[in-house]
Formats: C-alpha cells, structure tokens, sequence
C-alpha cells in the first residue's frame, strides 16, 4: 500500500486531490491531501461549520455554520470567505440543485427548509416542513427535493419547480440523511435512533427495503445509522453508524449488510476521493478522519484532524 | 562435514523429532494462543476500537492488537519447555552424554537454544495461519520480516529457559517457574494491553512492563508483523539475549555453574 502510495507520488507530482472537513467546535476546515493522507492547510470558517459542498466547477465552497445562522461562500483556492448567504436559522444540512444555483437548506430550529439562489443571494422560497429538518437531497434530474425531518420522524418531498410539498412519508426515529440513487429512481433515507436505513421508490414513494444492522459485542442502541455514500457503480453503499465506530459496507442491490469496518468514535459522514478508490470518514468524537481503502474494505490509516469533525467533501485539484 | 555442524545437525534433529512425536504438545502451543484469541479477546468488550499506538496507523479491534502478544506467549512457553526438557536431560543423564563431547560447551547450548528457536518460529508460524482464517491478516511484506524478529525473540526467551534450568535441580520444580515467571512475564508487558492503559492503571505496572525484556520481544515481533522498524525494541531484546546467554553459560560451566556443584 504505501509502496503504491509512493509510487502514485512519483508518477505524478501535480496529483493532489484534496478532501475538506469541517470542525464542528473548532470553527475550522481541515484539508487533507488525497495523495499523502495528511493535512495541509486549516481554515477558520464561521461558528459551527456542518454541512459543506462546492460549486460543480469548485470555484466556490460552501460552508453552513449553524451557529454564525449563515452559510459562508469561500474562494478554495485563497481560503477567504467572499460572503454570505441568507440561509434562515441553524442551518445543518443542505444541497446544491444540479442548476448549480439553487441551494436547498434544511433550518434545524425553524421547521422550514430555504431555498437560496447563489447567484443573486436571495431566498427564493421557504417551505414548512416537519420539525428540526436536517438530511437533504435533490433528485438527478432535478425536479424532486428531500428533506428529512428529525422529530416528525419523515421524509418531505418538495416539487422544485413549485417549491411545495407534495408528499410525506414516514420512516424510522430520526432520520438523518438522504440520498437518491440508481439514476434517481430511489431514495435512502437514514435513522438514526431507530438504526435503520430506509429505500423508497421514487415514482409512488413506496419503501422497498428497510436495512438492519448488527455487529458483535456493540448493542443495538449504539448502532446509529447517520451518513452514507455510494461507490461509483452505486452497487455499494457505505453506511456511517455513529456511536457503534463502525462503517456498514451494504450490497445496494440486495440490501444485505457485507461488512464491517471499524473506524474512529462517532462516525457521521464521509466522502469519497475523487477517484473513489479512497473513502474519508469523520470520526466525532475522536477527533480524526479514516481513510478507507474502498477495494479492500479495510481502514488504512486514521488522521487528527480537528475537534468534532462533522462533514466532508473531495475537491480534485488534478485538472482532470 | 565439521565437528560443530555434525553435533548442530543431531541436536536439531533430536529436537525436530521429539517435536514431531509430541504431537499433544503442537496441538496444545497452538490451542492456547487460540483460547486468548477466540475466547479472551471476543469477551473481551473492545469491539469500539483501540487507541492508535505504533506501528498501527487506525483504530484496531482488541483480537487484532494481541496477536503478536500471543505469538510471544508461543515463544515464552516454547522456551520454557525447552528449559524443561534440559532438565529432564539432566536428571536421565542424555545431558551428560551432551556435555562430555569435545566440542566447546558454548557450541553445544548454542546448538541446543537454535533448535529450540527454529521450532518455536514453526509454531508461530501455524498460530498466524490460524489467525489469518479467522480474518486477522498483516500486510504480506510482515510475514516475511517477522522471520529474523522471531528468530531473535526466540533465541532470547529460550536463553531465559536455559538459564533457569541451569538453577532448577528437579522436574518438580518446574511449577514455579510456571509462577513465577512464565506468568509475571506475560501478564506484566504488552501482549495484552499497551503501555498507555497500564499507566492508566499504575504508573509502576506500567515502569514494570517497560523494563520487561518480553515487553521488547512482543514490541519487536508487532513492528515486524508491521513492516516497521523498532531499533529499541531490537536492542533491548538482543541485550537480553546477550545476558541470558552469558548467564546460562556461567550456570553451566562445571568450575562455577550450578550444575558443576551438583555433580
């Protein structure tokens, strides 16, 4: 491995994709080189930085800091922040439309996810949904936004072209996370209390399989399913389970459990490399990040990172 | 062939074929590391991870983080019934029969302490098959320098076992070692925890365990398994060898060593 490792350097000297975490207590962003699994550069960000995303040409990254009630627009290259957006309260979670304009926020405090246009910086629409919203997704296409909320314990679908709900489902306690899949035709939506992670059909938002999750000497309470992420050819999932310092490795076409990989305490997202040949996971409470080789299904090495490192995402900065 | 060779070549295989015949012995060397492994370490609540501590890179599972303490604990043993086996020697009069060859005492414990090493490193060998089966794989580049590792860890532990059969004057007596060393031993080093947790314990367990040469052996065989240098480690352990060996060959010289007084 670190004989590839070394080699990858050699061969390409310019290779340096990079994945940012956010700090949740450090009011920070942790970069991490993709090439050597270190960290490169910190970047003080508003209060309580959560969620993050770039621009689809990563020109701009942006940052929610629920406690600053903004969501900070950064130049990644400098490291400065631009400006703000208004964002509504508390905002948690949020996703960038593929219109690469309209950024969906889900407001923790307020029971309602904004809707903000990057561009001209003004919020177009906010939505009641059900109480402390957090996961959210949009569809590939487009036309469909998710947001779940914690407390109403439901997934809210949201028409993007009328920004209104038009339909509720109920999943499991606390949900967390959503993601569509398999070219948009499904919803996963994960539970945190409840330790499930629930798939949706998207055309009649009928659930298609709900996935359990158990390991050895951890008790069920400890298995909180948070984030989540598929492989490339989406026929894996890589599923974060909090507190049980494990992440469930799930066959996405028969949505059995496969493995098991320990990583630090309380994982609660992850992003993949831009290659996707690497996985980056935040550990919470432990404080790090753990690279996992996605071939191999096995944690190759674990970095200190911040202190409560929440979200992550890759910036490749190859050119490719 | 030479002297020296002839009398290298009828110690090993001695040694290989009492092995060979004692068939309850390989089977117990490797049932014992596995009861640690299967039953101890699953038990054991620690699922959630360990701390990182070198040579790891991520949090481990604890079965993953006694594996070289075990293949230690194969080593000790194996020393011990060696010792064991000396004394037997001894009270047969085979020891005798040994020691009145020409060739130089040193040679002949040397010989004797080699063959003891080689079928320690056989054992080991079969425990990590066995822990590879049940998922507990160490890099391929590890398998292969943990060969030197434990040649070394094995010849200093089977010094230590000569050097208490020079003092041991009956079989019986071979309950204290048991007590008195085997356990302190392994108990008191870092085959089943780091040293961190013992500091979180007692300060002196843990000063105990840093002195403790099988503390070395096992740091050396992990950072082995690893691919990871361990100078230190790799000093202490051959400093011990050194000592235990200079000791066994005093106790068995007949002007001085205990076995010359019996005699």
């Amino acid at each position: 491995m670190r004989l590839a490792l070394c080699l990858a350097l050699l061969a390409s000297p310019a290779f340096a994709d990079e994945i940012w975490v956010t700090n949740e207590k450090d009011d920070t962003i942790s970069v991490i080189d993709v090439a050597t699994l270190e960290v490169t550069r910190t970047i003080p960000t508003g209060e309580r930085p959560r969620g993050l995303t770039f621009s689809h040409d990563f020109s701009r990254l942006y940052i929610c800091a629920s406690d600053s009630d903004a969501v900070q627009v950064m130049d990644p290259v400098s490291g400065e922040i631009l400006h703000d957006l208004p964002s509504g309260e508390d905002p948690e979670q949020f996703v960038l439309h593929p219109d690469d304009r309209r950024l969906y926020i889900a407001n923790e405090d307020d029971a309602i996810a904004t809707v903000v246009d990057v561009e001209t910086r003004r919020v177009i629409a906010q939505i009641d949904v059900g109480i402390e919203p957090e996961g959210m997704a949009v569809s590939p296409d487009g036309r469909i936004a998710i947001t779940t909320s914690e407390t109403t314990n439901m997934a809210h679908w949201i028409d993007t072209e009328t920004e209104t709900l038009f339909a509720n489902t109920l999943v499991d306690s606390r949900p967390r996370h959503a993601e569509f899949a398999q070219a948009g035709s499904q919803l996963w939506v994960s539970s945190e209390i409840g330790g499930t992670v629930t798939v949706f059909a998207v055309d009649d938002q009928r659930e298609l399989a709900k996935i359990r999750f158990a390991i050895p000497n951890i008790h069920r309470d400890r298995i909180q399913p948070v984030g989540f992420e598929f492989s490339a050819d989406e026929k894996t999932v890589f599923v974060a389970l909090g507190p049980a310092n494990h992440l469930a490795v799930v066959n996405a076409e028969t949505f059995e459990v496969e493995d098991y990989i320990l990583v630090g305490r309380r994982v609660w997202h992850m992003a993949f490399s831009p290659d996707r040949k690497l996985l980056f996971t935040t550990n919470g409470v432990s404080g790090d990040v753990t690279v996992i080789d996605v071939g191999r299904r096995e944690a190759i090495k674990t970095i200190k990172v911040g202190r409560f490192p929440w979200g992550a995402a890759a910036r490749p900065t190859s050119g490719g | 062939m030479s002297p020296h060779l002839v009398a290298l070549e009828a110690i090993v295989t001695r040694e290989a074929l009492r092995f060979v015949h004692q068939r309850e012995r390989f089977v117990a060397a490797l049932v014992r590391p596995l009861v640690w492994l299967v039953v101890f370490a699953a038990g054991f609540r620690a699922a959630l991870g360990l701390s990182i501590t070198p040579p790891y890179e991520t949090y481990i599972a604890y079965e993953v983080y006694i594996v070289p303490g075990l293949c230690g604990m194969i080593q000790l043993f194996n020393g011990m019934q060696s010792s064991l086996s000396l004394v037997y020697d001894r009270e047969m009069g085979s020891m005798r029969l040994l020691l009145t060859s020409p060739l130089p005492r040193g040679w002949l414990l040397f010989c004797k302490l080699a063959a003891g090493a080689a079928i320690g490193v056989i054992q080991v060998y079969a425990f990590l098959g066995l822990a590879a089966a049940f998922g507990i794989v160490m890099p391929w580049e590890g398998y292969l320098l943990a060969a030197p590792a434990l040649a070394i860890t094995g010849l200093m532990l089977g010094a230590l076992g000569l050097l208490l059969s020079s003092f041991i004057r009956q079989l019986e007596n071979f309950a204290g070692v048991m007590n008195f060393v085997i356990f302190p031993m392994f108990f008191l080093s870092t085959a089943l925890y780091p040293l961190w947790k013992m500091a979180e314990s007692s300060p002196l367990l843990r000063d105990l365990c840093a002195l403790n040469p099988f503390s070395h052996a096992v740091e050396l065989i992990r950072f082995a398994l690893y691919a990871k240098p361990n100078p230190e480690a790799l000093g202490w352990t051959l400093l011990a060898l050194a000592v235990f060996a200079g000791l066994a060959l005093r106790g068995y010289d007949p002007a001085r060593g205990l076995i010359g007084r019996k005699a």
